[in-house]
């Protein structure tokens, strides 16, 4: 087993008292799948990430990735936000580098390993522009390149594309497929979008809001992966079946809020 | 012209509601015309005022009493000398708090135990008058330079401290996190994150409280002196040589400006990114 969640549970201290976010959540991800985590808002998601990613400790249950159990964040768990966190000074190629410099890597070899991830999000054209420069989707690109620049293990995404036009979106899944089948990466997503979960991953974990929980494990086999096959009935049972699945806690959750 | 009649209006219909756009950057042309009037409408009335007014130039010299008071300093060599012995003391003190002031108030926004050991303190201090300390800093250090550039430093240590304190507050901890994600420790975060994401903000800071040090230094300079641009104004006002206070005045007032546009031009070279934004 590559990415392993076991028994994870999270618990947050608040004025209203002891709030439970994350309740029994297991998970088993294997080398190179294509992993979606789909959720409400409010249903905990960013949280599971950032147990992942070791910069929150769960409160039982544990994490591990390769065999190791998690302790702290690393380079080995490459983590896009779900805010833009592009460092405003730097230019692209910077921000691309800049996970290499504080690994201490050469100018040179930084400036390649930069370039070549440059040139797979397809920015390299971009390299000397300042990330205010860049519209939304040309920035999510350039903190996939930041992450990939250290080739990690597994790619962690919190919603990257949630602040994104339909139409630039749908260039964006495009794109991931594309990165997904060239380098046969780990990829562990989030997202609220079903149709964006069912058309990228191949497997799906439903969670429950409040607290949050896998409600259901669902494996994704379509015929093909290209924009038609949203029209096709399969695609459509897959997708009815998640809103269901969501539509039904969304109340419960709606009713908590 | 019957064409040229409707564009007419509509640019004049623009024109009203021109000055009073909200928030958002007005023609450059105006915005020059505006600049200038600032200046020169303040002027010419005192012109006007000094020409036709009749009023007594010990109470009211005119801009050109003024200036060929400007002359007679000039030329002895008194208004250099003076201008030079503020500036160095200003240049000292404000440089030192400066230099403090900078790791200590990124320490104390960065790490919650040091904001606790020394906030309740500095929040204490900023709100004694710096002037206030100028009887007690005689008593311990004199009438030489000492007390003069102390005084600056106290003006400007504490307010600068707690201005870079807030600007590392607002540092996004998504930045940080994402630092860490990277690989960061966490003094490189604090050096390479956190630092230059707050320069702009430190830069900002040191403006405004260099305009504080160079009030403090002619303060100062009013109290006890032998030299300095306060020392001549309290002088010429003894002698009721009052176009003397309007040079004085005027040359603080330029230099002030000066240090200003300074400030300015450094953060748009060093802070491109920033720069922008505002
Ligand atoms: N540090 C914290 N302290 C207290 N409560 C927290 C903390 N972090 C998250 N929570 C709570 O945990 C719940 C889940 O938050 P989380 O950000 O994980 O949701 P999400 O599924 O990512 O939502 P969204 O889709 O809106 O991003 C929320 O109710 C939130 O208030
Ligand atoms: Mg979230």
């Amino acid at each position: 087993m590559f990415l392993e969640i076991n028994n994870l549970h999270k618990h947050f201290n608040t004025k209203t008292g002891n709030l439970v976010v994350l309740k029994d959540i297991n998970m088993e991800i294997q080398r190179g799948e294509f992993i979606c985590a789909v959720g409400a808002s409010g249903s905990g998601k960013s949280t599971l990430l950032r147990q992942i990613a070791g910069l929150d400790q769960p409160t039982s249950g544990e994490v591990k990735v390769d065999g190791e159990v998690i302790t702290g964040p690393g380079p080995d768990r490459g983590m896009v936000f779900q805010h833009y966190t592009l460092f405003p000074w730097m230019t692209v190629q910077q921000n691309t580098e800049f996970g290499l410099k504080l690994q201490r890597l050469s100018k040179k070899e930084r400036r390649e390993k930069a370039s070549t991830y440059l040139e797979v999000v397809g920015l390299s054209k971009f390299a000397k522009s300042l990330p205010s420069e860049l519209s939304g989707g040309m920035k999510q690109r350039v903190a996939i390149a930041r992450a990939l620049a250290s080739e990690p293990k597994v790619l962690l995404l919190d919603e990257p594309f949630g602040a994104l036009d339909v139409h630039t979106k749908e260039l964006m899944h495009q794109f991931m497929l594309e990165l997904w089948e060239r380098t046969h990466l780990t990829v562990f997503m989030i997202t609220h979008d079903v149709e964006e979960a069912v058309f990228l991953s191949n497997r799906i974990y439903a969670l429950g809001a409040r607290p949050g929980t896998v409600r259901r494990e669902m494996s994704i086999k379509l015929p093909e992966r290209t924009q038609h096959v949203k029209r096709n009935s399969t695609f459509h049972d897959y997708r009815d079946e998640l809103m269901e699945i969501m539509r039904g806690h969304g109340q419960e959750a709606l009713i908590a809020a | 012209m019957s064409h040229t009649e409707p564009v007419d209006r509509s640019t004049k219909s623009l024109g009203s509601t021109v000055f009073w756009r909200l928030a958002e950057d007005i023609p450059r042309p105006l915005q020059t015309g505006l600049m200038i009037a600032s200046i020169a409408v303040p002027l010419l009335l005192w012109w006007l005022l000094t020409t036709f007014g009749s009023i007594d130039p010990t109470f009211l010299p005119s801009p050109a009493n003024v200036i060929t008071a400007f002359g007679r300093l000039w030329s002895t060599g008194e208004l250099l000398q003076d201008t030079v012995a503020s500036l160095w003391r200003v240049g000292v003190g404000f440089f030192m708090a400066v230099l403090c002031s900078i790791p200590v108030g990124v320490l104390m926004g960065s790490f919650a135990s040091i904001r606790a050991l020394l906030e309740p303190l500095f929040g204490l201090v900023r709100y004694m008058p710096a002037p206030a300390f100028i009887p007690l800093l005689i008593l311990y250090l004199g009438i030489g330079e000492e007390p003069k550039i102390t005084l600056i430093f106290i003006g400007v240590f504490f307010f600068n401290s707690l201005m870079v304190m807030d600007t590392v507050k607002f540092v996004p901890k998504d930045l940080i996190e994402a630092t860490y994600t990277l690989g960061g420790n966490r003094l490189q975060t604090l050096l390479q994150v956190i630092f230059p994401h707050v320069l702009p903000g430190i830069l900002d800071a040191s403006r405004i409280n260099l305009a504080a040090a160079w009030q403090l230094v002619i303060v100062s300079e009013l109290i006890a002196a032998t030299e300095g641009l306060g020392r001549r104004i309290s002088v010429a006002g003894r002698f009721l040589r009052t176009d003397e206070i309007f040079v004085g005045l005027i040359v603080i007032g330029v230099i002030g400006l000066i240090f200003d546009l300074f400030f300015q031009y450094l953060l748009r070279v060093s802070c491109r990114w920033a720069a922008q934004k505002r």
